[in-house]
């Protein structure tokens, strides 16, 4: 009953917002829209393919606007009067499928070349790639593995994955569970991250952003909250970004950091993880440098202070069904646990 | 003719009978005779017994329809949730559970069932006949789709609906990830579906080659004929492939076994493909038959056969043949080499080819024909448009690298939807107008029915459009809400409020079908002046379909007299009475010449109880009731025996002589 009124309220309410669409906000919106790969691609592996679907989607339309135009002047030309009962012999009218089906073929054959050629050049990157990252999907986030020959280089985080500008970057795609796919629209097309499988393909940006990526793949019930950011950078400021993320934890001056660190061992410690400290759980993202992220909880909410108390209390509320549980703390231990948190930059 | 000999021993001169060659007008003695030997019993027994195709028919096309309206239900409130950024009318499981059932719904309980109603209810009227080639069999198919259905909506009110996906990707509906009993109904039921789907293509497809009327060779046959021949062959190469998917899966579900186990060597992609090998045929054997109601109907209301008879039929049977190669392009986002998907996205784009042709040929069919406007005629010219919206976004979602970014975001909801709803909501609503006065004696309003059209044409194209915009700007499938900041707002809310309009479109067509069940126009026997043999009846039918059988010379047999090509003519009038019980003519597959008198079984109650034991079996592996699964497992052998047990007058008997009069013909 509760649902059914519900839904009468959200039905109603929808009616209400009719007079919006009239405001032309939709195209400004679009224009915005992060994961609009359709009018923006920022790379080598995306580029090809946006060319691809104009030249398709302006042939479409073309070919929809034909045939109903067609089809339109089928329905209402004029036509000589006859008999009511007169029915028209049956040979007439043949030479249209030979001419339709005949341009269509060639239309279609132009296309499967021209497709072809473009998988061709997005599939494999133009060089070798030195760098690259291993992303294993989880439910719901993404471990991020920087792959190094030594192994003092290597490190984890997640959700968030630089990449120097003007470089391929390798991405090898893992699951530690279900099938995801890794997306990130304007760089590159998706890959499925098949458990048992080791996936791969590549990514480049040509120009300084940050790039909103999606699991595009169903994967239970936090899959529509399962976003990442690439962030792509200068290469000083990349290498930057890997020396810091080398780091491990600093040491905990104030007694508040210290109240807040022992509450995170006994609370937190069995799935996060924080290098140089007793925290090495690993069911959920490595918080080492929690502060160097724009956002948490795979992409749910912008990093700030206040976000990420409110999502510790309401993490159930807020990303429902997530692995995270919504923690009950009292205004002190909550406000340890702020500042201890604050120090993991 | 010489002809006793081919099907039954040629020795027994005692089955061997010439039939008795005559007319039957209306009224007259063996009319009468034959209208008891056909009826079935009245009352519940009757009901529960009955094998006449076109109460089974009937039963399809309601059930079906039900199935519709609850499919539509799970979607306007999957609609409402989406309407909004960030709204909390539905928690993320109730989504899933809401969407996944919405697919099986739509897909496997509607779109399928609907049209077997269709060609249950008009094959045997087409082709000439008295019945389908397996009366009881027909009947058993039916139960069993009605009891799958049941089956499968079984958790559904206790919040344990299947809710991994129509398509059900393994690991996530794996014993893992997946533990209450939500996949185990849905993996049973698909395999009980699959005994249902299997026993009806059998029924069509030997129908078809052994049951047409003398003189209807096999290139005079109705393209809905074609289609749904198309759909049954696809249907029985594919079904093994997801019955034995599903199998498994609820084996290593229930029994512990480890085929798609990825901690012991097992693989989810063998899921991907056992899957899609049947779903993509699928696909086409739930618009091929539909197709052929518009390549049927429409020539109708165009006052002119349809134009390219022949490339049509022949490009329904190469969409069917193409249809097995393309199942790869569900999955070309799964890492396989580039080499192997190249291939599979050629043949995608091929088999728009033929879709081309069958678009062409109404096209032209209209053009040179004199169309009138009834409200059938509305929704096939209707149904065109939609078709090539479909067509081109599924040439789009072929080209391969397009693809990664176009796979499993909404423009492949809309595509999809273009497809389904498209070709076949449309032309299912269509033929249900066109064919009502047969099912029912009575004619549908035509001023509700154009209201119905055009609220559902724009409903449809309101709702469905932007979702193509929406997966442009990057909406993934099957996310229980979004964020404001993803740009998705306005899309979703137009998508939204078009769904809506689209619903009210179908309130609409309710309410024209009760209004004219009751009070609708009463109509002739061809109130739509058609050129098919269904038309050549009463309305509705009587229920030994033919008092004679009918010998048909061309694909029109009621325009003949009209069209004046050639000089043979179909003899609707005079023909074997074939009145000693349940009988009818078989003939020979191609040419079909007659060959022997089918003594067709009647009504029984066995159909039901075989139907209802074996959903039951299922019911007990769901539950583990093992030995209540054997008691049933042996009480539908029982059944069965009972149903197969040999009757002296069901013994064929052969026959010869006469070679079978056209008029025309001298004699």
């Amino acid at each position: 009953m509760v649902l059914l009124a519900r839904i009468i309220i959200t039905t109603l309410s929808m009616m209400a917002f009719i007079p919006v669409l009239i405001i032309p906000a939709r195209s400004v919106e679009a224009a915005e829209a992060p994961l609009n790969y359709f009018l923006h691609s920022y790379g080598p592996a995306a580029r090809p393919t946006m060319y691809l679907g104009w030249v398709l989607a302006g042939l479409s339309i073309a070919i929809c606007l034909i045939l109903t135009l067609l089809l339109l002047t089928a329905l209402i030309r004029k036509r000589p009067e006859i008999d009511q009962r007169a029915i028209g012999s049956e040979g007439k009218g043949i030479r249209w499928i030979y001419i339709g089906t005949g341009i269509s073929t060639l239309v279609l054959f132009g296309l499967v070349i021209y497709s072809l050629m473009v998988v061709n050049k997005v599939a494999k990157p133009p060089q070798t790639t030195m760098l690259a990252f291993t992303v294993t999907g989880y439910g719901w986030w993404w471990k991020i593995e920087y792959e190094h020959d030594d192994p003092a280089q290597r490190f984890v985080t997640a959700n968030e994955l630089h990449i120097p500008v003007g470089q391929p970057v390798r991405i090898k795609l893992k699951s530690a569970d279900v099938i995801h796919a890794f997306w990130v629209p304007k760089l590159a097309g998706k890959t499925q991250m098949v458990p048992g499988l080791i996936n791969q393909q590549w990514i480049q940006a040509d120009r300084s952003g940050i790039y909103t990526g999606q699991c595009v793949q169903f994967c239970g019930v936090g899959h529509a909250h399962m976003g990442l950011e690439v962030v792509a950078e200068s290469a000083e400021d990349f290498e930057k970004w890997l020396i810091a993320q080398r780091k491990i934890a600093t040491s905990f001056a104030t007694s508040d950091e210290k109240l807040g660190y022992e509450l995170f061992m006994e609370q937190c410690a069995g799935c996060h993880t924080i290098r140089g400290t007793d925290a090495q759980g690993e069911h959920a993202p490595d918080l080492t440098h929690l502060n160097s992220r724009h956002r948490i909880a795979a992409g749910l909410l912008m990093n700030t202070p206040d976000h990420l108390m409110q999502w510790v209390i309401n993490a159930q509320k807020l990303k429902p069904g997530s692995r995270m549980p919504s923690f009950a703390l009292s205004e002190k231990e909550a406000s340890a646990l702020a500042s201890f948190l604050s120090t993991l930059d | 003719m010489a002809i006793s000999n081919m099907t039954h021993n040629p020795g027994d001169e005692r089955l061997e009978r010439v039939p008795d060659f005559g007319r039957a007008p209306s009224g007259s003695d063996e009319e009468m005779r034959l209208a008891n030997i056909w009826r079935s019993e009245p009352g519940w027994r009757g009901w529960l017994s009955t094998v006449d195709h076109k109460t089974i028919g009937l039963r399809y096309l309601v059930t079906a329809f039900v199935f519709l309206l609850i499919g539509g239900i799970e979607a306007l409130i999957i609609r409402a949730q989406l309407a909004l950024p960030d709204q909390t009318l539905l928690a993320p499981e109730q989504y899933n559970q809401l969407f996944t059932m919405h697919g099986i719904t739509m897909i496997f309980l509607y779109a399928l069932p609907i049209l077997s109603g269709f060609s249950n209810y008009l094959w045997p009227l087409l082709l000439g006949s008295r019945d389908m080639a397996f009366p009881r069999l027909n009947a058993l198919s039916y139960w069993i789709f009605l009891f799958a259905g049941i089956f499968m909506y079984m958790s559904f009110p206790l919040g344990l609906a299947p809710n991994a996906g129509w398509f059900n990707y393994v690991p996530i509906s794996g014993p893992i990830y997946n533990t209450g009993p939500n996949i185990d109904v849905f993996a049973l039921g698909m395999v009980l579906l699959g005994i249902s789907t299997t026993a009806g293509s059998v029924n069509f497809v030997v129908t078809l080659f052994r049951m047409r009327a003398p003189g209807m060779t096999i290139n005079k046959v109705p393209i809905l004929v074609w289609g749904t021949l198309a759909a049954s062959v696809a249907n029985l190469v594919t079904i093994p492939a997801v019955s034995l998917a599903f199998f498994l899966l609820w084996m290593d579900r229930q029994l512990g076994t480890q085929f798609f186990d990825v901690a012991n060597g097992g693989k989810p992609l063998l899921w991907q493909h056992l899957f899609w090998i049947f779903g993509h045929p699928w696909v086409y054997a739930i618009v091929l038959p539909a197709m052929g109601i518009v390549s049927d109907a429409l020539p109708t209301f165009c006052r002119r056969p349809l134009v390219g008879y022949a490339a049509v039929a022949l490009a329904t049977m190469a969409t069917m043949l193409i249809g097995f190669v393309v199942w790869m392009h569900h999955m070309f986002a799964t890492g396989l080499p580039t080499v192997s998907l190249s291939l599979f996205g050629a043949a995608s784009m091929a088999i728009s080819i033929p879709s081309a042709v069958a678009v062409f040929a109404w096209i032209a069919t209209i053009w040179v024909g004199r169309p009138v406007f009834k409200t059938p005629f509305l929704f096939f010219a209707g149904f065109v448009i939609l078709f090539v919206i479909g067509g081109l976004s599924g040439v789009m979602v072929a080209a391969i690298s397009l693809n990664w970014q176009l796979n499993e975001t909404y423009f492949v909801v809309a595509h999809l939807h273009y497809v389904l709803l498209g070709i076949n909501v449309f032309p299912v609503i269509g033929g249900i107008y066109y064919w009502f006065p047969k099912f029912t004696g009575r004619m549908m309003n035509e001023k509700l029915g154009k209201w119905n059209f055009w609220v559902m044409f724009i409903g449809f194209n309101m709702g469905f459009f932007p979702m193509h915009i929406a997966g442009l700007l990057g909406m993934p499938r099957r996310i229980y809400t979004y964020s404001s900041r993803m740009g998705w707002d306005s899309v979703n809310l137009i998508t939204s409020i078009g769904s809506f309009i689209l619903a009210i479109g179908i309130l609409i067509f309710l309410i024209n079908v009760i209004i004219s069940l009751k009070r609708g126009e009463k109509a002739n026997s061809n109130p739509w002046d058609a050129a098919t043999l269904e038309w050549s009846m009463s309305s509705p039918p009587p229920p030994y379909n033919f008092a004679v059988i009918p010998a048909v010379a061309s694909r029109h047999p009621l325009w003949e007299d009209r069209l004046e090509e050639g000089i043979r003519r179909s003899n609707l009038a005079e023909g074997y009475l074939l009145m000693k019980g349940h009988e009818t003519l078989g003939t020979s597959p191609i040419d079909a010449k007659p060959l022997v008198i089918f003594k067709m079984p009647g009504d029984s109650y066995t159909p039901f109880f075989v139907g209802l034991f074996v959903s039951l079996l299922f019911l007990g592996l769901l539950l583990h009731w093992w030995s209540f699964t054997g008691l049933m497992a042996v009480a539908s052998c029982i059944t069965l025996i009972i149903w197969m047990w040999p009757q002296k007058t069901l013994k064929q008997r052969t026959e010869s002589g006469t070679t079978y009069p056209f008029q025309g013909d001298s004699k």
